[in-house]
């Protein structure tokens, strides 16, 4: 299809973002313990086109010239969460940043997330972070009789909470996090973001809980509002305002 | 080694494996077994919605929505099944309301509902508003719901476990069983991806629900870890795949890429045009123009670019047209689908239409089973233990071309249905079935082999000829002489699937020798897809082959039921095969017998499908 196509010269439309192919230098990280206890750097040379993610890139490399090179992913198009990966030095999705727009000019640097035990090259131990994530109680708390239809709830309310049900759990958030880096304990931004899709559901009533859990030591107090979190999330999700709401909530006591 | 006891094990974290989980867990000691984590399947790449006859927002009835699912499904559809899955959707959707799932809402706070491909009021009159819908994150959202209540509900998790074996009593590739035999399903064979280790979880009921095989083709919007592995599994231990030529290309696919873009987007008044901005469905469906089923869609477009009327510069693709939509409806609807097309084409939906081509999508057929999720092994016995949900599955609710926002619903009922049927049967097991002497020696020694061999041939070189051959030969149209070469070429890539070798020799999170055992499945579905195809010398639905351009009900109203079997086996499989299509294909150390099964019909005869 014309889409990755290199251009040809033709007057293609600038639509379709077609630019020619180019060589681009990815500089990695690799660990194998099996191999090693201390990590390298690796370079690694793929022509790419326009169209091409660092995923994209990432799998010349594995099916072409280096079969070794371990990373997750799986849906490639930003919804699944498996390849959050820090990219000349910031948390990105792999297959959601595109080679042009990282300045493919320079090598770029490929490196696993931050604070999460490596496994091997860019996989990271992801249990640490779920197991916060499980912490705060994400699903719905109700009591009583279950209606017979649907619960109400008006757009109003909806809207409350609806950025943070964007979450898919890749972890760029908490791996972007300061905090998060030197205090392995801190529940992190992507717990407290789902804490938040529910404290700010209408229809929940385990808000007060969940935030006598988030009050601890290792809560929503250790945010210092560097807004890593926000810039790192690739689905958009206003993190830092988020984790701010909660606070305010623990305050007031309201919500 | 690992040996593990379960009542129940299910293999597969996507919605049906997940909501099978939450019935079977509270009932019996469950497992589940996935080789993502939870949250990584591709349940989450669903968009647009779930339908259900809730009449929210306008008339509507469970007896429509079945009606438009066997018209849908160009009468290939067991009716039966169909009206369970229309009844229950109602059931389907409060559940998840209930569990938490945040549905977008009508102003008085019901759960909202928007138009879909080929739902229609009284039979065909004018497209219905029947998905509900969370923006264009439903399947996010429900994946999500799911996880969450399994959490609440202590569900126990074996993540990044690849299920490589299917254990049974009785081994049917060589087998002749009478009818009514009984067989057992015992156990499964996992790799853990972090160890290497081999794990054997036995069993008194297994359900898979291991998803799809879109990775057979090239454009696919497919997950890359969509590779057929259940079915692949019950394939090579000599159980049948029912239908698997129907494989579904939805239309809007990001073009180059096969990015999926909702049908949502044609539900919220998107118009897809051709080079001259002609709304091109106007001529192919008069009625519901673009709001037609996905393979009549697809195939208007592919043929508007053969005729020329492409866009683009090499006139390959046609345009969504959105761009007469307010900006604030398609950020509150469909938010992520346009991000898709600024992000991956650089594309500004609001004021410019987006390049879309058909994306290989939805495999219609699967492992066959009943309503109750059990596994045939063969037109009308069961497999005990043995079910089936969702993708991998063919119950059979879609038949030739299943309905957009139909599979969310399928997951649903049908993983519900199967979670609790496991659960009851394994209470009626006393004790564990005997597991096979060394069940596990058959994996060792294929990963052994596979971790051994001497530099070879790549694992992607034959992937991507696989891919290639695929989208050429076996996609939207499909010809006897096409499907021909690509048999041919599969028949080689089995061959050199002997040969290939990997790099990574290591212990831990060895991706690199899974992506081969993957292939392995690739080839094998690759290959009953084209062959099913091949003898099925009809159109209908998602299979339509240009050389037998009209439906054939006298010789093809009929299910595909397609055996592996060793080159010395009776060409009956095991002996009692419903009057079958007559086409035994040898291969190179086995066959393949294409039989039959009879499509339930209960209030609907077939008709022309016009809309």
């Amino acid at each position: 299809m014309t889409a990755v196509i290199e251009d040809k010269g033709a007057a293609a439309p600038s639509a379709l973002g077609v630019v020619p192919s180019f060589t681009v230098t990815l500089k990695i990280r690799r660990f194998n313990p099996e191999v090693s206890d201390e990590p390298t750097w690796e370079e690694y040379q793929v022509e790419a086109h326009g169209t091409d993610r660092i995923l994209d890139a990432l799998h010349k490399i594995k099916w072409e010239q280096d079969g070794s090179l371990t990373f997750r992913r799986s849906c490639a198009h930003g919804v699944c969460g498996s390849d959050a990966m820090r990219i000349n030095g910031r948390n990105r999705l792999a297959c959601k940043t595109l080679l042009k727009d990282v300045n493919p000019d320079k090598p770029i640097t490929v490196e696993p997330i931050k604070g999460l035990p490596v496994v091997k090259d860019l996989v990271v131990d992801m249990e640490p972070f779920f197991a916060s994530y499980r912490e705060i109680m994400p699903f719905l708390i109700t009591s009583g009789n279950e209606p017979t239809r649907e619960r109400l709830q008006s757009a109003a309310d909806h809207a409350k909470f609806d950025d943070t049900t964007k979450c898919i759990l890749c972890a760029a958030c908490t791996s972007s996090c300061p905090v998060f880096w030197t205090d392995g304990q801190y529940f992190g931004p992507a717990a407290i973001v789902n804490a938040h899709r529910f404290i700010f559901d209408s229809r929940d009533e385990g808000g007060q809980q969940r935030l006598d859990i988030l009050n601890d030591k290792e809560g929503v107090w250790r945010c210092r509002t560097t807004f890593n979190c926000t810039e790192a999330c690739p689905r958009g999700i206003q993190v830092t305002k988020a984790i701010q709401e909660v606070k305010q909530a623990m305050i007031r006591r309201a919500f | 080694m690992q040996t593990h006891q379960y009542d129940v094990v299910i293999v597969g974290a996507g919605g049906a494996g997940m909501r099978a989980a939450l019935e079977a867990s509270t009932d019996a000691r469950t497992a589940v077994i996935s080789k993502l984590y939870p949250t990584r399947s591709h349940t989450g790449a669903a968009q647009g919605g779930m339908a259900a006859a809730l009449a929210n927002v306008e008339e509507d009835n469970w007896e429509w929505h079945t009606f438009d699912t066997v018209k849908g499904g160009d009468y290939l559809v067991d009716q039966d099944a169909a009206e369970i899955l229309a009844k229950e959707a109602i059931d389907a959707v409060l559940d998840l309301e209930k569990m938490g799932l945040p549905f977008n809402r009508t102003p008085e706070g019901r759960i909202d509902q928007r138009r879909f491909g080929g739902h229609t009021r009284s039979h065909g009159e004018a497209a219905v508003r029947r998905a509900c819908y969370a923006a264009d994150r439903t399947g996010h959202m429900i994946l999500q719901t799911l996880y969450q209540n399994c959490v609440k509900q202590n569900v126990e998790f074996y993540n990044e476990f690849y299920v490589l074996d299917l254990l049974t009593d009785h081994d049917l590739t060589t087998e002749e069983l009478p009818d009514g035999a009984e067989v057992n399903a015992t156990g499964v064979v996992a790799y853990d991806l972090a160890s290497g280790e081999i794990h054997v979880f036995q069993a008194k009921a297994i359900i898979f629900a291991t998803g799809g095989a879109g990775k057979i083709f090239k454009t696919t919007s497919n997950a890359h870890t969509l590779t057929g592995d259940g079915m692949a599994l019950a394939y090579r231990r000599g159980l049948p795949l029912e239908d698997m030529e129907f494989f579904q290309f939805h239309p809007t696919g990001l073009a180059g890429l096969g990015i999926l873009l909702s049908e949502a987007a044609r539900g919220e008044g998107g118009i897809l045009r051709n080079a001259d901005g002609e709304r091109f469905m106007e001529r192919y469906a008069p009625t519901i123009k673009d709001l037609a089923p996905r393979d009549i869609v697809a195939r208007s477009m592919a043929n508007e670019v053969r005729e020329g009327r492409g866009a683009g510069p090499n006139k390959d693709y046609v345009l969504l047209d959105l761009t007469h939509l307010e900006p604030a409806h398609i950020d509150a609807k469909l938010p992520d689908i346009t991000e898709f097309a600024r992000t991956y084409l650089g594309v500004e939906p609001y004021t410019e239409p987006v390049p879309v081509y058909p994306t290989a999508h939805y495999a219609m057929g699967g492992v066959p089973t009943n309503v109750q999720g059990e596994v045939l092994r063969d037109s009308h016995n069961v497999v005990r233990g043995l079910y089936a949900a969702g993708e991998v599955a063919c119950v059979s609710v879609h038949g030739s071309n299943r309905l957009g926002t139909n599979s969310l619903l399928d997951i649903n009922v049908f993983g519900k249905r199967s979670g609790r049927a496991a659960a009851a049967y394994a209470k009626t097991v006393d004790a564990h079935l005997p597991l096979p002497a060394d069940p596990a020696a058959a994996v060792v020694a294929q990963l052994e082999d596979m971790r051994s061999r001497p530099d070879g041939e790549r694992v992607a070189d034959l992937r991507r000829t696989l891919q290639e051959t695929m989208d050429a030969n076996a996609q939207v149209f499909r010809t006897g002489d096409s499907l021909a070469e690509a048999m041919a070429t599969i028949k080689d890539l089995q061959k050199r699937y002997r040969n290939v070798s990997v790099q990574d020799k290591g212990k831990l999170f060895n991706t690199d020798l899974l992506e081969a055992i993957e292939l392995g499945f690739l080839i094998d579905i690759a290959e009953v897809t084209v062959l099913a195809a091949l003898n099925r010398k009809e159109s209908r639905g998602g299979h339509y082959r240009e050389d037998f351009p009209k439906r054939d009900d006298v010789n093809y109203m009929k299910h595909t039921m397609a055996y592996r079997r060793p080159p010395a086996a009776s060409d009956v499989a095991d002996g009692h095969i419903e009057g079958y299509f007559d086409h035994v294909e040898n291969l190179d150390g086995y066959k393949v017998v294409l039989g039959s099964k009879t499509v339930t019909q209960t209030r609907y005869e077939p008709m022309e499908r016009k809309y």
